[in-house]
């Protein structure tokens, strides 16, 4: 589904992302851990292509989505959230949602855009709340409000990225449900997470990066006990 | 209200005001133009900048444009043609602006469009002088200036209609996410560069149209006439006195600031560039959120009462 | 006339350099666009051309004197009609429309009050007129003295900038806003200064400029046009930026306007920003 290949991105002097190579199949759900700068959200803002990459190649779906502008690879079927809760306020609840559904590939708008937009709603535990207003909504809700923008497309792959963080555990639990029901229903998800409650549960696999590399890739229990991505998380002195 | 009902006053208030030349006098109809001419002005600026809130100074540049067209083609050819020529002429150099500036920050477009107005104004004023050597033109076209007033009018309905059109449609919700955060709608799958290309170059041709419909009542024109820069401003502030962000709100901050500008200009013809500047300050003091959005806030508060009831 | 044409256009833009130099302080540290910027250039111009021309005082004096009045007149501004805008502003685009309206205003009524006193003709003085022998090309030795007055200014400034804690402060919160209160600098005081210091340059780029051409009432726009795209292609808060570009703009409209139309120096300064901005969005030195 997803291919990534010597992926790099320099800031002027700063490489924040160094040589990343890994790919996704189709319906796995991966979780991509790392320490805070080790570059995991530059890793997910060159795929969903906010940033273009200084070196290297990504494919999706059998298509070669670096260079391509975000709404070209939206089109393509690859949803996001961001890291910190991004949504329209000048536009209804479900005029958020109706938005992608608006500009994808073949564009729905209208009854049946306000049909999908509310079973997505819905999905997310927003149901009836189509014609409020973005700010009328708290935090978590907003979170779900942006989920349910990222999934009414039905799109082959999403990325979240820290999508849990910020959640009490009863929120969590509810969250963690959501996104098994996704995976269940065959989405392919590659997310960022902190929570490792969450990263065990829904992840079988795991890649995890530090200082702009992947230093480990591999099923979540043998990666979580990998020395090396111990030192990457506590210091030296631990191992 | 219902959408009928909204289409019915909407048609009633045009026939009313295509009836407004009768009965009045010469006078009368030039202040209409005149009127008239800033509603079609503050509400293409407001199609493209309300929800866009990129902060757009060229509205001169392209009237200016409109009018010396037809300066220059008036002997020619027929009116409607120049218009049509006029409207290309302007799509063109929305486009290159456009293309440009738009894939940029606001800030690149503020600063362009400040300048573009006197950019083409010392391109067509070393062209006439040394190419063609006729610096000044007379406009001689048999209109007469309720002509001009119902042209205006018929093109402020289609600005009008225009935006109308936008916000039922999808691309209504594009603009909007646009406005809010850029990066949102790319990821929604919109593309943004080329919406906003396209609102531009609609907005500047309604604009360039206002001024070639309206150059045959100076009977004669010079660059520096038809590009003066404070039409630029006073469109600016007159629909965002009104509130850009909605569909009458430009008409609004038009009509009564069209007739104290009117009257500043007759009443302090010496001085008026001072007290032009002060009640531009004066009005960023006074009404931060334009005139509907206040009208907005009462209404919210009013409404806030009767639940609390 | 190459070489005659080179070096006016060199003085002209280390002018414009100057004048560019102040708006970058004032837009990189502040973040508002003043559009009446170039009013304080041209109120300097006015002030000196009365000090010599009523008094028969010396330029030199003039520009001595005009550059705490410069700012004394944007400390002023900054203070009693921007500062509550930035207060009041909820998020940037509200105070982007305020500033650049009220900025406009200031304009308008600048140069109204200007047309009112001075009349709309050019105005000027003859001064230090004696031809000097520059490298086979004959410069007005006041036009000389113009540019060496302003790299001085502007050489003194960059030092400043760059080695007095004052200057390191400034920078900072140039390139990173968000960060200031961290190191304890306050972002209210900075941008005050910042605006003062500004004016005073604006108002020293005036007083050169009256040493060695006319102006009139309305070139005020014209300039804070050029300075504006003079900040841009430099780089907001680039000092050495705004310096090669500065020079750049005023070399080519030399050349514009000797070889082409005088009529047409702003419509050449746009070109190149067209230009840049095509090919180098993020400033030439960037």
């Amino acid at each position: 589904m997803l291919k990534v290949v010597n992926l790099t991105k320099r800031f002027g002097g700063l490489v924040a992302v160094n040589g990343v190579d890994f790919s996704v199949e189709e319906g796995e759900v991966v979780g991509l851990l790392g320490p805070n700068g080790s570059g995991k959200s530059t890793v997910m803002n060159l795929i969903s292509g906010a940033l273009p990459p200084t070196l290297g190649e990504i494919d999706f779906d059998g298509q070669r989505i670096d260079r391509r502008p975000p709404h070209r690879i939206a089109k393509l079927g690859l949803s996001r959230t961001f890291q910190l809760v991004r949504l329209t306020p000048s536009l209804k609840i479900r005029d958020n949602v109706i938005l992608p559904l608006a500009f994808g590939v073949f564009p729905v708008f209208g009854r049946e855009a306000e049909k999908r937009a509310d079973a997505a709603l819905e999905q997310v535990g927003l149901a009836g709340r189509g014609d409020r207003l973005v700010h009328d909504l708290n935090y978590i809700d907003q979170k779900r409000l942006e989920l349910a923008r990222a999934i009414v497309t039905n799109p082959k792959m999403l990325l979240l990225d820290e999508w849990m963080a910020g959640l009490n555990p009863t929120e969590l639990r509810a969250a963690m449900e959501l996104i098994a029901g996704l995976r269940d229903s065959g989405m392919t998800i590659l997310l960022v997470e902190h929570i490792m409650e969450a990263v065990r549960a829904l992840c079988p696999r795991c890649i995890v990066m530090s200082a702009g590399t992947k230093i480990a890739d591999g099923s979540t229990d043998t990666v979580l006990a990998d020395p090396h991505v111990i030192e990457a998380y506590l210091g030296k002195a631990h191992v | 209200m219902s959408k009928q009902f909204g289409i019915l006053a909407f048609v009633v208030l045009t026939a009313a005001m295509a009836a407004l030349p009768f009965g009045i006098g010469e006078y009368g109809h030039g202040v209409l133009v005149g009127m008239m001419s800033y509603i079609v002005l503050a509400s293409a600026w407001a199609l493209f900048s309300g929800p866009t809130r990129y902060v757009s100074l060229a509205t001169v540049a392209f009237f200016g444009i409109g009018a010396y067209t037809v300066a220059v083609l008036a002997d020619h050819l027929p009116f409607g043609a120049i218009l049509v020529v006029a409207g290309v002429i302007g799509l063109g150099v929305a486009l290159l602006v456009g293309m440009a500036t738009l894939r940029l920050a606001g800030v690149y477009f503020v600063i362009f469009s400040f300048g573009l107005a006197e950019l083409v104004r010392q391109l067509i004023t070393w062209f006439e002088t040394s190419v063609t050597h006729t610096l000044g033109r007379y406009i001689f076209v048999e209109i007469t200036t309720v002509q001009i007033y119902w042209l205006l009018l018929g093109l402020a309905v289609i600005t009008l209609a225009l935006r109308w059109w936008i916000e039922q449609s999808r691309l209504g919700l594009a603009v909007h996410a646009i406005g809010d955060d850029e990066t949102v709608a790319r990821h929604a799958g919109v593309n943004v560069t080329g919406v906003k290309l396209a609102l531009f170059a609609v907005s500047s041709v309604l604009i360039t149209l206002a001024g070639a419909i309206q150059a045959p009542r100076w009977t004669y024109v010079e660059p520096s006439i038809v590009f003066n820069p404070t039409i630029s401003f006073i469109t600016l502030v007159m629909a965002l006195l009104g509130g850009p962000g909605r569909m009458w709100g430009p008409v609004a901050g038009a009509v009564p600031l069209y007739f104290l500008f009117e009257w500043i200009a007759t009443r302090f013809p010496d001085q008026n560039a001072v007290i032009l500047g002060l009640v531009f300050v004066a009005i960023v003091f006074l009404v931060p959120g334009g005139l509907l959005s206040l009208i907005d806030k009462w209404r919210a508060r009013g409404s806030g009462e009767q639940s609390h009831a | 006339m190459f070489l005659s044409t080179l070096v006016i256009g060199l003085v002209l833009g280390g002018t414009y350099a100057l004048i560019a130099l102040g708006l970058t302080i004032q837009y990189g540290i502040a973040r508002i666009m003043n559009l009446a910027y170039g009013e304080i250039t041209i109120a300097g111009a006015f002030f000196v051309l009365m000090l010599v021309s009523a008094m028969g005082l010396s330029p030199i004096l003039g520009l001595i004197l005009v550059v705490p009045l410069g700012f004394a007149i944007s400390w002023l501004v900054y203070g009693v009609v921007l500062h509550p805008l930035v207060k009041r502003a909820t998020h940037g685009g509200q105070l982007e429309i305020d500033s650049i309206l009220v900025t406009f205003g200031l304009m308008f009524l600048a140069q109204g009050l200007f047309t009112m006193f001075f009349g709309s003709e050019f105005k000027g003085y003859n001064w230090l007129q004696v031809p000097v022998n520059l490298l086979g090309a004959k410069i007005a030795a006041g036009r000389m003295l113009g540019l060496v007055i302003a790299v001085l200014i502007g050489g003194g400034l960059w030092i400043a900038m760059q080695r007095t804690r004052w200057g390191v402060n400034l920078r900072a919160v140039a390139n990173h806003p968000e960060f200031a209160p961290l190191v304890g600098i306050d972002r209210d005081r900075a941008a005050r200064m910042a605006f003062g210091l500004g004016g005073g340059i604006a108002a020293a780029g005036g007083a050169v400029l009256s040493m060695y051409q006319p102006f009139t009432a309305i070139d005020g726009g014209f300039l804070t046009m050029k300075a504006l795209v003079i900040v841009i292609m430099g780089g907001v808060g680039n000092l050495g930026g705004a310096l090669m570009a500065g020079l750049l703009i005023g070399v080519v409209e030399a050349f514009v306007s000797y070889a082409i139309d005088p009529g047409l120096t702003l419509a050449a300064t746009y070109a190149i920003f067209l230009g840049v901005l095509l090919w180098r969005p993020k400033g030439l030195f960037a």
